[in-house]
C-alpha cells in the first residue's frame, strides 16, 4: 500500500493540457511532477520512481507529419524498456487526446500481446477539422481507471484527428472480446450516436480504449476539463450543485488503485 | 542527395481533405464537384542510404493503418480528367514541419539529414479547363506570395538550401543623405520603403549634418522604423488642429492620446491599476498573489494578403506581448474580433487584387485557430462584423490576457546586462512590416511588400514560453521584451534606450545564410525575444533554454554608451545616439475636419401588422448569425479555466454575452472579458460609436455577473489616413467619446493600439474603410460561481425588461435590413446606466436573476429570442410593457431599437419582490413569461400578435447563414 502516490506527468514542446492534468491529480492528493521528455531520455528522472504515468493532450512537435507521431516515436525508440517495465510492474498510466495518439502510435495500445507494435490509429475526423465539443460518453469495461462509473458521463473533446480506427477486423474483435474498449460515444439519451454525438466517425464510435491489464488507458475525451462543476457547459441551469464534474472520477480510481495495490 | 518521398492514404480511407478541398473549388462556382486526393510530398537531404528513406517512410513519415508511401520518380500520369497541382513554399518561407521532421529522422538514429522541405500534390478528377484549374490553383490551392506550382516534380533540386554568397564579405551601404536637395530626400525616403515624410528626413539630414558624416542605411533603418506610426503612434502623440464644420473655430489638441485616452486614467486613478500604457499590455491587480495582462493588437494589412499567415502571426504577436509584459505574464485566454466583407458579396463587385472575403474569413479563422490551439490558450470570445467597406481591407484583432506574479510587473534594464535573442531564427521574412503597415494599400501591395507576409510556428512560440516562465521564476534575466514590428530593432532600441547597446549582428542565428546586416536588425521573423541578462546569470539562463530545446544567444551588451552601436564581423555599421533616435522625431501638425455627415432620415413601412419576418431577416443577418462554427474549431476549454463558456444552454449553442474563465484553477476568483464594436454607429456619429461600445462592452460583463467597479478597456482604433483631415477628424471625435464615455462609466484604459492607413487604392480612388473603434473589457469576478447565463432555466419563471427602450433606430440591423442607414444611433444615459449596473451587481450577487441577457444588435426582439431558443423554452412577450420613451409608438421601434444600457432578466416568482425593491428608480417591467411550450409569441400594443414562430425553427433560421 502507498499513501504517497506519485504521477508524472509528461511533457515536450507542443504538450498543452500538462497544468490542468497534473491539476487533477493533485487536487485529489497525488504528489505530481511535470516532467520534460528529454529528462526521462537523459535519465535525470527516473520512470519507475512514480506509480502513475500521464501523457497530456496538446500538439507535441506541432502534430507535425500527424498528431503524436514524433513523440510515439521517442517513447518507443527510446523509453520502450522502462515502459514495459512500467506495465510489468503493476503502475498505471493515462493517455488524454494527444496523449492517447500518442500511446496508439507508439503501439502501447492496445498492447495486444504485450508486444509493441501499432495495431490501432487515430486519423483525421470524418468533419475534417479541428472541434471542440462536448460528447457523452457510455462506459463499458472492467479498467481500473471506470470502477464504479456505470452508465453515461459527459465530456468535451477537443480535436482535429480523434477518429479511431483499428488495423483490421481482428483487432477490433480482440478489443472488443477482451473488453478493452472503455468508452463509446453515445447520443444524449445513450443510444446510437451520429455526427456530432460521434464528433469524428471512429469505428464503432469508440473513444477510448484500454490495455489487456486494464491499467493503460487512453481516451480522446478530456476528463480533466470536467473535472470541476463549473466546467460543466451548463452548470448554471443544474439545479444539484457539488465540487467535481463527471471527470474527476477517473482520476479518483487510478489514486485509489495506487493506494491500494502498490 | 535528395530524396523525394510521396505519402498518400490507403484506398478506401476517407480523404478529408481532399473533401475539404473539393468543396472549396465547388464554391468557385463549378457545377460538379471534383474528387481530389492529396499527396504529402518530402523532400529529404542528406547522405541517406536507401534503407534509411525505408525506415525513414515506415516508421515515421506513414501511419501504416491508414497510409502508404513511394519514393521512386515516375511522373504523375495526367489526363483531361485527371489534374496534377503541386504547391510548395516559397524559398525563405518557414516550412512549419521542417523543424519537426528533421527531429523525427534524427530521433530514428539517421544522423545524414540535413535539410527537409515539403510540398503538397493535389490530383484533382473532374472535368475542368485549363483556366478553371488555373483558378482553382491561385484561389484554393495556394497563395503567390507565399507559395508557387511545382513547374515538374521530378525533377529534384540539386539542394535544398538556399543559394547566398558569403556573408562576410561586404560593404558597408553609406546614403548620401548630406547632399540631397528636398526632391532627393523625399525619394530616399521612398525608395527605401522608409514611410519618413519630408520634415522627418530633414530632421535627420540635419542630425547628420552635426555628426558631420552621412548615414548608413541601417542607421535610416533603425531611425524609420522606430519613427514609423506603428511604433510611435504618431497621430495621437503629436499635435492636431481640430475644426467641427470646415468654418468652426479651430481647437488645438497637444497629444490626442493624453488628452482622452490616458486623462481617463489619471484622473479616475483607480488603485488597482498596476501598469498602464507604457509595457507591452496594461496590467491591473487580480487577487493577493497575482495581476492580470490585457492587450489586443491588429494585424490588419498582412491578413488581407495573406488571411492565415496575417492572422496566425496575429495572435502570435499578441502572445509575445504577454510573454513580454513585465517580467513575461502567463498567457490565459484569447479574445478575437474581426471585420470581413459579407461572405456572399459578389467577386465583380471587389476591388481588384481583394482575395474574395469568404477567403479571407477561412484563411483568418484557420490562422486564429492554428497558433491558438497549439500554444493550448483557449479562444474564449471574440465578435465579427460584416460590412461591403471591408471588401479591400479587413480588420483582425486579436488579444490576450496573461497571467503575473505580483511584483513580477517590474522590469529594468541595467548597464552592463547581456542581450540575449531567444526563440526563432532571423530569416529575411517580414522586412519593412513596420513601414509598411504606415502606408496605405495599393493594387500591387501584393508584389511589393510581400516580404511582409508570414507563418507562425506556434510549437515554437510555447517553447519559448515554457523555458520563459522556468527562468522568471528564477529570477534569471532583468527584463525582456518582444521582437514584433521593428525586430531586434525595435526590441533592442526599446530595451536600451537609457543605458545604450552595442550589438554584433552576425552572432544572431540564421535560417539560411546571406542575410546582410540590416536584414538581420530590421527582420521581423517570429517567435523571437530579446530579454537582458545580468552577466552572473548568463549560464544559467542558457541551460534553461537548453533543456527546452530553444535557442538563447548572447548578442551583445547594453553598454552603458547612450548610443546605438551595431557591429558585423567586427565592423562597425551604425553608431547612433539613443537620445536622437528617440526624442529627435520632429513635431508634426495634422488638420482634422469633422463635418457631420448629412444622412437620409429613416422611412419605416406602413405596415407593423407581422413582424416575424422582420426579426428572422434580423436573426439571419451575419452580424448576428450564430459563429458556432467557428467557435467550435477553437478550443475554448484548454487550461480548464473556463466557467462561462462561449456557447451556453442546454444544447450548447446560446451565445453568451461576456466570457468568464478563472484565473488559476485552485481558486473561484476569475476574469470576464468582452468587446463592444458597431461601426454603422459610426457612420451616424464616432462619438455616439465610441459611447456606444463602451457600454456593450461593460453591460456584457455586467450580464455575466461582473462588477463595474472593476473594470478596465482598452482601445483600438483603426482608421483611414490620418494626414486626410476628413478621416482625422472623425477619429478625434470618436477619441472624445472614448474620455466621455469611460470618465463616466468610472472604467479606466489600461492599454491600446491604433492602425491608420486602413485604405486601399484602387484605380485612384482611394477607399476608407469606415472608422472603426474596438472596446474590449476586462473584469475581475469575485466568485466565478456566482455567474449568470442567457439561457432561460424553467417555465413559469417571469421576464422582466431592465432599462429604458427609445426611438433609436439609427445604425440598426433593421434598417439595414431595410436598405437604410437611419439617423437617430443610440445614445447613453450615463448616469442612468451607472445606477442600473450596480443594481444589477446587487442582484447577481444576491442570485435572484435565473438568466441575464444584454440587448445589442437586433435589439430586444433578437435577444429574447436567443434567450428562449438558447433555453429551449418558450416565451410570451407584451410590448406594451415594456419600458419605453419616444414620439413614435411603434412596434418595430420597441423591437428592434437597439437602444444602449438595456437588459432581458428572467426571474423566478419567488424573487420578483426582492428585486423591484433592487431596481427602484431603474425602468424596470415584467414583460413576460417563460413557456414549457416551444412558441416565441409577443404581443403588439394593442395586444394583437405581431410575433409567433416556433424556437426550433427561429433557432434554425439563426444557425444557417454561417454553418
Amino acid at each position: 500500500m502507498s499513501s504517497n502516490v506519485k504521477v508524472i506527468v509528461i511533457r515536450t514542446a507542443g504538450t498543452n493540457c500538462n497544468e490542468e492534468t497534473a491539476f487533477a491529480f493533485s487536487r485529489l492528493g497525488a504528489h505530481v511532477e511535470q516532467v520534460h521528455i528529454n529528462a526521462l531520455i537523459a535519465g535525470t528522472k527516473k520512470l519507475g520512481d512514480y506509480h502513475i504515468l500521464a501523457l497530456p493532450g496538446g500538439f507535441s512537435y506541432g502534430d507535425d507529419i500527424a498528431s503524436g507521431r514524433i513523440l510515439a516515436n521517442e517513447l518507443r525508440l527510446k523509453l520502450a524498456e522502462d515502459i514495459k517495465r512500467f506495465i510489468r510492474d503493476g503502475k498505471l498510466i493515462i493517455g488524454i487526446c494527444n496523449g492517447f495518439q500518442i500511446l496508439a502510435k507508439a503501439g502501447i495500445l492496445p498492447g495486444l500481446g504485450w508486444k509493441i507494435g501499432q495495431e490501432a490509429t487515430l486519423f483525421y475526423n470524418d468533419s475534417a477539422k479541428f472541434e471542440a465539443r462536448w460528447v457523452h460518453l457510455k462506459v463499458e469495461s472492467r479498467s481500473i481507471w471506470t470502477k464504479g462509473m456505470a452508465g453515461q458521463i459527459y465530456l468535451p473533446v477537443a480535436h482535429g484527428e480523434g477518429k479511431f480506427i483499428p488495423r483490421d477486423k481482428k483487432v477490433l474483435d480482440t478489443l472488443t472480446g477482451n473488453g478493452q474498449i472503455v468508452f463509446r460515444y453515445c447520443s444524449l439519451d445513450g443510444g446510437k450516436p451520429v455526427y456530432p454525438d460521434n464528433p469524428n466517425g471512429a469505428t464503432d464510435d469508440i473513444a477510448g480504449i484500454c490495455d489487456t491489464t486494464g491499467r493503460v488507458l487512453g481516451l480522446m475525451p478530456h476528463p480533466e476539463r470536467h473535472f470541476l462543476f463549473e466546467q460543466h457547459p451548463f452548470w448554471t441551469r443544474l439545479t444539484q450543485k457539488s465540487e467535481f464534474g463527471d471527470g474527476a472520477k477517473i482520476f479518483e480510481n487510478g489514486i485509489n488503485y495506487v493506494k491500494e495495490n502498490l | 542527395m535528395i530524396w523525394r518521398v510521396e505519402v498518400k492514404q490507403r484506398d478506401g480511407t476517407l480523404d478529408t481533405q481532399g473533401l475539404s478541398i473539393a468543396r472549396d473549388i465547388t464554391d468557385l462556382g463549378l457545377s460538379e464537384m471534383p474528387q481530389v486526393r492529396v499527396v504529402s510530398v518530402f523532400l529529404l537531404e542528406g547522405q541517406i542510404s536507401r534503407d534509411e528513406i525505408k525506415r525513414i517512410g515506415d516508421e515515421l513519415l506513414v501511419d501504416q493503418i491508414v497510409e502508404q508511401y513511394s519514393f521512386d520518380l515516375k511522373l504523375p500520369l495526367q489526363s483531361a480528367d485527371h489534374h496534377v497541382v503541386e504547391i510548395a513554399y516559397n524559398p525563405g518561407v518557414m516550412d512549419p514541419v521542417e523543424a519537426s521532421t528533421i527531429k523525427g529522422i534524427r530521433d530514428l538514429g539517421v544522423t545524414g539529414i540535413s535539410a527537409v522541405r515539403t510540398a503538397r500534390q493535389y490530383h484533382i478528377h473532374g472535368k475542368i479547363s485549363a483556366k478553371q484549374l488555373e483558378s482553382i490553383t491561385t484561389r484554393v490551392l495556394m497563395n503567390k506570395l507565399i507559395q508557387h506550382v511545382v513547374k515538374d516534380p521530378s525533377h529534384v533540386p540539386a539542394t535544398l538550401g538556399i543559394a547566398a554568397p558569403s556573408a562576410s564579405k561586404f560593404d558597408v551601404m553609406i546614403v548620401d543623405l548630406l547632399g540631397a536637395n528636398d526632391k532627393k530626400l523625399s525619394e530616399i525616403s521612398k525608395s527605401g520603403q522608409l514611410y519618413l515624410n519630408l520634415d522627418e528626413m530633414k530632421a535627420t539630414q540635419s542630425h547628420f549634418k552635426k555628426e558631420g558624416r552621412n548615414p548608413t542605411d541601417v542607421e535610416l533603418e533603425t531611425i524609420a522604423q522606430t519613427w514609423s506610426e506603428h511604433c510611435r503612434h504618431k497621430t495621437f502623440r503629436g499635435v492636431i488642429r481640430y475644426r467641427e464644420d470646415k468654418t468652426g473655430k479651430p481647437q488645438i489638441i497637444r497629444s490626442l492620446f493624453k488628452t482622452t485616452i490616458a486623462a481617463v486614467t489619471v484622473k479616475l486613478n483607480k488603485k488597482w491599476c498596476v501598469s498602464v500604457f507604457h509595457d507591452n499590455a496594461g496590467v491591473i491587480a487580480f487577487d493577493k498573489d497575482y495581476n492580470v495582462c490585457f492587450k489586443v493588437e491588429t494585424h490588419n494589412h498582412p491578413s488581407a494578403l495573406e488571411p492565415f499567415g496575417g492572422a496566425n502571426t496575429g495572435v502570435g504577436g499578441v502572445i509575445r506581448d504577454t510573454l513580454g509584459t513585465g517580467l513575461a505574464a502567463k498567457p490565459l485566454c484569447n479574445t478575437d474580433v474581426f471585420c470581413f466583407a459579407p461572405p456572399d458579396m459578389s467577386a465583380s463587385s471587389l476591388p481588384s487584387g481583394a482575395l474574395h472575403p469568404k477567403r479571407v474569413m477561412k484563411g483568418v479563422v484557420s490562422g486564429v485557430r492554428d497558433y491558438g490551439n497549439k500554444m493550448g490558450i483557449p479562444t474564449v470570445n471574440g465578435a465579427i462584423v460584416f460590412d461591403e467597406h471591408f471588401a479591400g481591407n479587413p480588420l483582425v484583432f486579436c488579444g490576450n490576457i496573461g497571467l503575473i506574479p505580483k511584483g513580477k510587473e517590474i522590469k529594468r534594464v541595467s548597464k552592463g546586462d547581456l542581450i540575449v535573442a531567444v526563440g526563432g531564427r532571423t530569416g529575411r521574412d517580414g522586412i519593412h512590416g513596420a513601414t509598411f503597415s504606415s502606408g496605405e494599400l495599393t493594387g500591387d501591395s501584393q508584389t511589393v511588400s510581400s516580404g511582409a507576409v508570414q507563418i507562425g510556428n506556434p510549437i515554437e512560440e510555447k517553447k519559448v514560453q515554457d523555458a520563459l516562465l522556468k527562468a522568471r521564476e528564477a529570477g534569471l534575466y532583468s527584463a525582456i521584451t518582444d521582437c514584433g514590428a521593428g525586430g531586434f530593432s525595435s526590441a533592442v532600441g526599446e530595451m536600451g534606450e537609457k543605458t545604450g547597446a552595442r550589438v554584433d549582428l552576425d552572432r544572431a542565428p540564421l535560417k539560411y545564410q546571406g542575410l546582410k546586416y540590416h536584414e538581420i536588425w530590421i527582420s521581423e521573423s517570429q517567435e523571437r525575444m530579446v530579454m537582458s541578462v545580468p552577466p552572473v546569470h548568463i549560464e544559467a539562463l542558457l541551460k534553461v533554454f537548453a533543456d527546452e530545446n530553444v535557442e538563447a544567444t548572447v548578442l551583445g551588451e547594453f553598454d552603458g554608451s547612450g548610443r546605438l552601436q551595431l557591429f558585423f564581423h567586427g565592423q562597425q555599421v551604425a553608431d547612433l545616439d539613443m537620445r536622437f533616435i528617440h526624442d529627435g522625431l520632429p513635431k508634426t501638425i495634422k488638420e482634422a475636419v469633422y463635418q457631420k455627415p448629412v444622412l437620409k432620415k429613416e422611412n419605416l413601412p406602413k405596415s407593423n401588422q407581422d413582424l416575424t419576418e422582420s426579426l428572422c431577416s434580423a436573426l439571419s443577418h451575419y452580424n448576428v448569425a450564430s459563429k458556432e462554427s467557428i467557435i467550435r474549431v477553437y478550443d475554448h476549454e484548454v487550461q480548464g479555466t473556463s466557467v462561462v463558456k462561449p456557447l451556453v444552454g442546454p444544447s450548447t449553442d446560446g451565445p453568451s454575452d461576456a466570457a468568464v474563465i478563472r484565473g488559476r484553477l485552485d481558486s473561484k476568483r476569475g476574469i470576464a472579458v468582452s468587446n463592444g464594436i458597431n461601426v454603422r454607429y459610426g457612420m451616424i456619429d464616432p462619438l455616439g460609436m465610441a459611447a456606444s461600445c463602451i457600454d456593450e462592452a461593460i453591460r456584457q460583463i455586467i450580464a455575466v455577473g461582473g462588477s463595474l467597479e472593476r473594470i478596465a478597456l482598452l482601445d483600438n482604433f483603426c482608421w483611414g489616413n490620418p494626414d486626410k483631415p476628413d478621416r482625422l477628424g472623425s477619429l478625434v471625435r470618436c477619441a472624445q467619446g472614448c474620455y466621455k464615455a469611460a470618465l463616466a462609466f468610472g472604467t479606466p484604459f489600461i492599454s491600446g493600439k491604433d492602425s491608420l492607413y486602413n485604405e486601399y487604392t484602387h484605380k485612384g480612388k482611394s477607399l476608407a474603410i469606415p472608422g472603426t473603434i474596438l472596446i474590449s473589457a476586462i473584469g475581475i469576478v469575485d466568485d466565478v460561481g456566482k455567474s449568470v447565463t442567457m439561457d432561460l432555466k424553467k417555465a413559469g419563471n417571469s421576464i422582466y425588461a431592465i432599462g429604458t427602450t427609445f426611438d433609436e433606430l439609427g445604425g440598426s440591423i433593421y434598417l439595414e435590413n431595410l436598405g437604410q442607414l437611419g439617423t437617430n444611433a443610440p445614445q447613453v444615459n450615463f448616469k442612468m446606466a451607472v445606477k442600473t449596473y450596480k443594481a444589477i451587481e446587487k442582484a447577481n450577487k444576491a442570485g435572484l436573476i435565473a438568466s441575464l441577457h444584454d440587448c445589442s444588435e437586433g435589439g430586444a426582439a433578437v435577444a429574447l429570442a436567443e434567450m428562449a431558443f438558447a433555453g429551449g423554452l418558450g416565451a410570451t412577450v407584451l410590448l406594451k410593457k415594456l419600458p419605453y420613451k419616444g414620439k413614435q409608438r411603434r412596434e418595430d421601434i420597441l423591437l428592434f431599437s437597439e437602444s444602449n444600457s438595456r437588459f432581458l432578466a428572467e426571474v423566478s416568482p419567488v424573487h420578483e419582490k426582492a428585486l423591484a425593491k433592487i431596481f427602484k428608480g431603474i425602468a424596470f417591467a415584467k414583460i413576460g413569461t417563460v413557456e414549457a411550450s416551444p412558441e416565441f409569441v409577443v404581443y403588439g400594443l394593442h395586444d394583437q400578435p405581431v410575433i409567433n414562430a416556433r424556437i426550433d425553427e427561429l433557432k434554425e433560421i439563426w444557425k444557417s447563414p454561417l454553418k
